[in-house]
């Protein structure tokens, strides 16, 4: 298989195509626009492809409710002000157990914020985000093959469990070009019971959010949760980069991780024993590989594009287990792997 | 024998309904699914209830149906009819629901001339939510939200939706009726086929506005509703088709059949 050299917002869209996305909606917004009109100009090639610049993000994910309800494969993409708007449907989603793909090129926030790349939407984006007792899942890629695989397999999962996914990343991602490899898509596996296309002459179905008796919609958030317990059980991913000897361990992920691995190069390279453990799946966190790996490093640093979000979910797993410090760039500001090379440094003369 | 002359629509369920005594959604529920029934698409129509007090529709209804959020149903019916173009669909939606959440849906929905239809049911308050101000409330109607009457200068004006929509070069059939009387429940019916078959056509994006009572939160009974209908709000929102594209274009040259 040939590699091909394309931007992170290409790649996202052409994957989506290559996995059977056949919808897709969105509404412009920087950086992610790349993302948009890569699915204007392919999706009207592909037979049975949709392509819908909506009036508005929420039009956007109401949409693709609809053609998900019907059993196609369903994609939009926005930026940070954008995807808090979707909310209101991705919760609907999770709640009518629609699967879609929802890509979040994130910017510098709150509010307006900028469009540099930020990383600042986490909290959103892994505590549901929307409102209700519910999870998304979501992949936090960092690298543009990464992005073309995860968007990919976040089509499979969205139907194994037919739930909303995520696609974190940032405007860094989303402009970056490296080449890739497209895998072959695997065979979709989505049962028609769940689609709606007319009753035929049959019993006719609906598909609903609103459950007006308590008890019952008791019943079906138990039933979400049992389903959320199956994919932290099954669905984690992460990776480890130089943790075999080391004694200092950054936890990033996305572009803050590409960073964190320029820094441990410098660090490596003036005898300091410093890795990288990198969540690949931000919910379900990894939290039992995190912990497993404070058996034997003690020190570790959280570094994100934000005040500190995952930051918490490093406690959670953490706290107690080992020292945890913070290194955090918010607003749009991308730091180099000197600097962070530096900040480290000053903590591994301090550790235990 | 007995010959049958009127009984349950086949595309409406053996339920009973919640609606209150002398409430529209009752009547326009029948009216969409006699006309579902006479066109022969309950195998391949598929409806999209609103939040209001309509939200319970797939109860109803027995055709494949799947519940919006709150103003979107035109979008999810947009991302329904893009992905099945040979099914039926429909948003039936309350005034609240189409001119104020979700103008911005139906508005663009109609502008693309989607081929769906909509069934707007305008009864000039929320229902669901007990009776505050709707796009829809008349100048000086009182609601739980407008105690002193609505006011032009705070609370602004009735929105007009078939006025407005008409004027979208997207929007194929636009009707407003009423079902107030036995001859304008019948008119209705009329109009709601017309809609559906305009889109059976694939001619395009089609809306009927019913002017629909409310007598809960009008605090009036329901014959009082109807005559409020007549004397009130018909005044503010005329009776009749604003637009329709189906008439067929008369060929330059073609004379006038007299
Ligand atoms: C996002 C959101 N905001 C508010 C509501 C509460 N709500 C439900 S129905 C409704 C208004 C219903 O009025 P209308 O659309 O006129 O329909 P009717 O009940 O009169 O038939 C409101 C405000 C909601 N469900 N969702
Ligand atoms: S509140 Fe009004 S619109 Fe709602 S069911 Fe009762 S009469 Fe009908």
């Amino acid at each position: 298989m040939n590699k091909i050299l394309m931007s992170g917002n290409n790649i996202i869209a052409e994957a989506a195509i290559r996995a059977g996305c056949r919808f897709y909606a969105g509404y412009p917004i920087t950086p992610q626009n790349e993302l948009t009109e890569y699915m204007a100009e392919h999706m009207r090639n592909v037979p049975g492809g949709v392509f819908i610049q909506s009036e508005s993000e929420i039009a956007a994910i109401h949409m693709i409710i609809g053609a998900s309800a019907t059993g196609t494969r369903v994609m939009t993409s926005s930026s940070s002000p954008g995807i808090s708007l979707k909310q209101e449907g991705i919760s609907s989603m999770a709640a009518c157990e629609l699967p879609g793909v929802i890509v979040n090129i994130m910017r510098g926030g709150p509010g307006l914020g900028n469009i540099r790349p930020a990383q600042g939407d986490y909290f959103q984006a892994t505590r549901g985000g929307g409102h209700g007792d519910y999870r998304t899942i979501v992949y936090g890629p960092a690298t543009c093959q990464e992005l073309a695989d995860l968007t990919m397999d976040a089509f499979d999962l969205a139907d194994k469990y037919r739930t909303p996914v995520m696609i974190l990343a940032d405007g860094m991602m989303g402009q970056m070009m490296e080449p890739v490899i497209f895998k072959k898509p695997k065979p979709r596996k989505y049962s028609e019971k769940f689609m709606l296309k007319g009753a035929g002459a049959g019993k006719s179905k609906f598909i609903r959010g609103l459950i007006l008796d308590a008890i019952e919609m008791e019943e079906h958030n138990w039933k979400l949760e049992r389903k959320y317990k199956i994919i932290v059980d099954n669905e984690t991913l992460h990776e480890e980069h130089r943790t075999d000897d080391a004694e200092f361990v950054i936890v990033a992920y996305g572009t803050a991780a590409r960073i964190a691995k320029g820094a441990i190069k410098r660090l490596r390279d003036n005898g300091m024993k410093v890795g990288l453990f990198r969540p690949i799946t931000l919910w379900p966190f990894p939290e039992l590989k995190l912990r497993a790996l404070s058996g034997k490093v003690k020190n570790f640093l959280v570094f994100e594009m934000s005040t500190g979000q995952m930051l918490e979910d490093v406690r959670l797993t953490l706290q107690g287990y080992a020292n945890i410090e913070f290194h955090g760039r918010p607003g749009g500001v991308v730091p180099t792997p000197a600097e962070l090379a530096n900040v480290i440094a000053r903590h591994y003369d301090k550790k235990d | 024998m007995a010959k049958k002359v009127f009984g349950r629509p086949k595309s409406l369920k053996e339920a009973i309904y919640h609606y209150c005594p002398g409430c529209g959604h009752s009547i326009v529920h029948r009216l969409v699914a006699e006309v579902i029934d006479e066109l022969d698409i309950r195998g391949i129509t598929i409806g999209v209830p609103p939040a209001g007090c309509a939200v319970l529709a797939y109860n109803y209804f027995d055709v494949d149906m799947i519940e919006a959020q709150h103003g979107r149903g035109p979008a999810t019916a947009t991302g329904i009819k893009r992905s099945l173009p040979d099914r039926i669909v429909f948003s039936y939606q309350g005034d609240g629901d189409l001119a104020a959440i979700g103008i911005a849906e139906s508005f663009h929905a109609a502008n693309r001339g989607e081929n769906i239809t909509v069934i707007f049911i305008n009864n000039a308050v929320y229902g669901m939510t007990g009776g505050q101000m709707a796009p829809t409330t008349m100048l000086e109607q009182k609601t739980t939200t407008t105690p002193a009457g609505r006011n032009r200068t705070l609370d602004g004006y009735p929105v007009k939706v078939c006025e407005l929509f008409s004027q979208l070069r997207g929007t194929t059939y636009i009707e407003r009726c009423t079902v107030n009387s036995p001859a304008s429940v019948n008119k209705t019916k009329k109009a709601i086929k017309k809609a559906f078959q305009c889109q059976i056509d694939g001619k395009g994006f089609s809306l009927i506005e019913i002017l629909s009572p409310c007598p809960t939160n009008w605090k009036l009974n329901a014959i009082d509703s109807c005559k409020w209908i007549d004397e009130v709000m018909s005044k503010e929102f005329p009776l009749g088709v604003f637009k329709d594209n189906l008439a067929p274009v008369k060929k330059t040259g073609e004379a006038d059949p007299c």
